[in-house]
């Protein structure tokens, strides 16, 4: 039963991880263009590799 | 440097709000944008102008945010963008600023009690399979103390709902949910603090998981369409050149202009008020008022109306009608009446919860009464009034509309047609006769070029030309090239003079696209490469598929007609061809007139329109479509905008409408069939709130599976 003690924290702990990037990729404006973002992925950067 | 570019394009927007003093930034609706490459051209191509920082693209909204110098004005960049091939509107910083508060809110809420319920359900689990003693005490105390604050967040959009409803004596879906929600968890709370053995912390955190999932889609349907159609009414003029008696112009406002001014309009320039041509002449879009893009010539004396854009050469016009009295506003005023009609619609899901919200009030209240009349003493009559309150909660119900139309219109947004709301749907399944526009809405609206005059390297010049200017016929031209896969030469030099047309320079030849000497009566206009000469002429072509269209609608038992403000002839041409009744020259007054008419014999009536002459017609019909080539206001009114050269999305809307509210019917006949069984079984006390949580999953389970047959619906071929 001594286990609980550290394998609830640790539980609530990953969950409110999950909970905190969810609301930090929500505020950071990456759900505000779902569509752009599938389109992105086909953009072909043309530029040389000159560095 | 591969990757850092890829980065820089891909990073998120917020770099772009980081403004220092010089800079401003100006958002850009800018609805031509289909591809990955718009998004890469614009974003690359636009730093490149002088003053231009940065130029983010959101998709999804069709808009482009510029970060710029204040060195360089709106005029400049909306320029820019054209010459990238993008036609473009300035937009106010954020117009959907309330709605997508709003939709992040519900997301918020949705996420929080998605954390909420994974740790609650954790713990409960591990009570239900045997912890007892101080463990169950402990894990009682540990999910209440995730799941208050998570309730009193996540549940606020009910919550405050609901009390707006109670405020007005009425009820709706969201009362049963509150009253369950909220007595369940002090329920579970007195059960902790006195050491009880249940707690149902996880039956009211998942319900209100399950119910957010379901707004959270529905938002987010509304919110899509909304900004894909992006309509505002922003290319009337928001102030006008006035020409003082000593010759001297000054800008004014369009809210101060007053009837009597002499205004000066520039070539390119919207018009800010309706008035009389003074001196001048030149050709007009009006677009915007009748949905025909063919340009319409003035000279002394013509009247013009504001909304409409000076195509070709400087004018003076005096005002007539200014600000609120304008032909525009006047028709945007009849639009806003005959939209408040509509508002009285009671969409089927309101229909069913203020029958069903009274009986699950009733019945929860009559399970206590009678268990404490039994003698069951009040904690156990309370349990069972709660089971009876979350079984008997309308979940099946509230997702019973929403899924299916999130999934209806999911299947016709990719067959071209965008759904705005979802009682839209309700209302196009209603529809018994449907009445169309002509120009623009049975024909394309939009002057196609006949380009097999030209050979491919005059071709690669027509549109080198063309894709520079926005005039309709240079852009009719541009759409015909850009079809058949012609490249644009590059060209030098290219100037575009009001009453001639397009110049340009290719390796010392002088190009030009310009007006026909010729005759007035059919659209043409004639390419210049050096010393030869070449015409292209331009026509309106019906829809490919009218007939066929017509025809499907016919064998779903609607009757169609054409209603347009086109002249007679032209309108019986069109009639007979597809044999249908028509009346023309018809005003936006009597279109209305006709629209009221056809309701008050009980009939309702589809309008399909595109000119903002349409748009009362559209605000008052039962259901509306308007195609995308159509004025914003237009858009704006319709319920559904159709894109593309096909009619058939028409037929195909009424189709899959139809087909969607079967579905609806389904989903509640199963939500009902489920409470008459579940609610005998909850009023005798046989099902815990815990069971009753997950029956209502499952049969929201099944609701949701049902509703996912309709996303091949619009695939089969019409019947």
């Amino acid at each position: 039963m001594t286990g609980l003690a550290f394998l609830i924290p640790i539980a609530l702990l990953m969950g409110a991880a999950g909970l905190a990037a969810f609301l930090w990729a929500m505020r950071s404006g990456q759900f505000d263009d779902m569509d752009g973002a599938a389109h992105r992925v086909l953009i072909d950067d043309e530029e040389d590799e000159d560095a | 440097m591969v990757c850092r570019k890829r980065a820089s394009l891909n990073a998120p927007a917020d770099t772009l709000q980081a403004n220092t003093e010089a800079t401003r930034g100006t958002r850009f609706t800018v609805p031509g944008m289909r591809c990955a490459g718009c998004i890469a051209k614009i974003e690359r191509e636009l730093p490149k102008v002088d003053g231009v920082l940065a130029a983010r693209v959101n998709f999804s909204a069709k808009r482009v945010a510029i970060e710029h110098s204040s060195a360089i004005d709106e005029d400049a960049l909306s320029d820019a963008l054209l010459h990238l091939g993008f036609e473009a509107q300035p937009v106010d910083e954020n117009p959907l600023g309330h709605e997508a508060a709003e939709r992040k809110q519900l997301m918020r809420a949705l996420g929080v009690s998605g954390f909420g319920m994974m740790n609650v359900m954790l713990l409960s689990v591990s009570i239900w399979s045997g912890a007892d003693g101080a463990t169950r005490d402990l894990f009682h105390w540990l999910s209440a103390l995730i799941a208050l604050p998570v309730i009193a967040y996540a549940g606020q959009p009910f919550f405050s709902s609901a009390w707006m409803a109670l405020k007005y004596r009425r009820t709706n879906m969201d009362v049963p949910i509150s009253i369950g929600v909220v007595l369940a968890t002090a329920l579970s709370l007195y059960e902790t603090i006195t050491g009880g053995a249940h707690a149902y912390f996880e039956s009211a955190v998942m319900l209100l998981f399950f119910l957010l999932a379901g707004r959270a889609l529905d938002a987010e349907m509304r919110t899509r369409t909304r900004a894909e159609i992006g309509a505002l009414l922003g290319r009337m003029s928001k102030s006008a050149s006035v020409v003082a008696p000593d010759g001297s112009t000054r800008r004014v406002p369009s809210n101060a202009l007053e009837p009597g001014m002499l205004v000066l309009v520039a070539a390119g320039e919207g018009l800010a008020a309706d008035g009389e041509v003074e001196s001048g002449s030149s050709a007009i879009d009006n677009a915007m008022l009748t949905g025909e893009s063919t340009p319409e010539r003035i000279g002394i004396g013509s009247i013009v109306h504001a909304g409409a854009i000076n195509l070709e050469a400087p004018f003076q016009m005096r005002l007539t009608q200014t600000a609120d009295d304008t032909v525009l506003a006047e028709i945007a005023r009849l639009m806003d009446e005959a939209g408040q009609s509509r508002s009285h619609y009671v969409r089927i899901a309101d229909r069913a919860s203020r029958l069903y919200a009274p009986v699950v009030h009733t019945l929860a209240a009559l399970a206590f009464a009678g268990w404490m009349l039994a003698g069951a003493g009040w904690h156990q009559s309370l349990v069972i009034a709660i089971a009876v309150l979350i079984i008997t909660c309308p979940c099946a119900m509230g997702l019973a509309v929403p899924t299916a139309q999130v999934v209806a219109s999911g299947a016709l947004l990719k067959r071209g047609l965008l759904i705005k709301d979802g009682s839209a749907l309700e209302r196009l399944a209603e529809v018994d006769v449907a009445l169309f526009d002509k120009t623009g809405t049975l024909t394309l609206g939009e002057p196609r070029a006949d380009i097999r005059s030209l050979d491919d390297s005059s071709r690669s010049f027509a549109l080198a030309l063309a894709q520079s200017s926005r005039h309709p016929l240079s852009r009719g031209l541009a759409d015909a090239l850009r079809l058949n896969s012609v490249e644009p030469v590059h060209l030098s030099d290219i100037r575009e003079s009001s009453g001639i047309g397009l110049t340009g320079n290719w390796n010392g030849v002088q190009v030009a696209l310009e007006r026909p000497q010729s005759d007035q009566t059919t659209l043409a206009t004639r390419l210049r490469v050096g010393e030869e000469l070449t015409t292209i002429t331009f026509h309106d072509p019906l829809r490919e598929d009218c007939q066929a269209t017509l025809d499907t609608l016919s064998e779903q038992g609607i009757t169609s007609s054409i209603l347009s403000g086109d002249r007679q002839q032209a309108v019986d041409g069109v009639a007979a061809q597809f044999g249908l009744d028509a009346i023309a020259e018809i005003s936006p007054q009597g279109k209305l007139a006709e629209l009221e008419t056809l309701r008050a014999t009980g009939r309702r009536p589809l309008m399909i329109g595109d000119g903002l002459n349409d748009g009362p017609a559209l605000a008052a019909a039962h259901a509306s479509l308007a195609p995308g080539s159509a004025s914003d206001a237009s858009q704006q009114a319709a319920d559904a905008v159709f894109i593309g050269e096909k009619l058939m999305p028409v037929a195909l809307a009424v189709k899959v409408a139809r087909r969607t509210m079967e579905i609806v019917r389904q989903n509640f006949g199963f939500a009902i069939g489920y409470n008459v069984l579940a609610i005998p079984l909850a009023l005798f006390g046989f099902v815990t709130p815990l069971i009753a949580a997950l029956a209502m999953s499952l049969s929201s389970l099944v609701v949701v599976a049902n509703s996912l047959r309709l996303a091949g619906s619009a695939k089969e071929k019409p019947q």
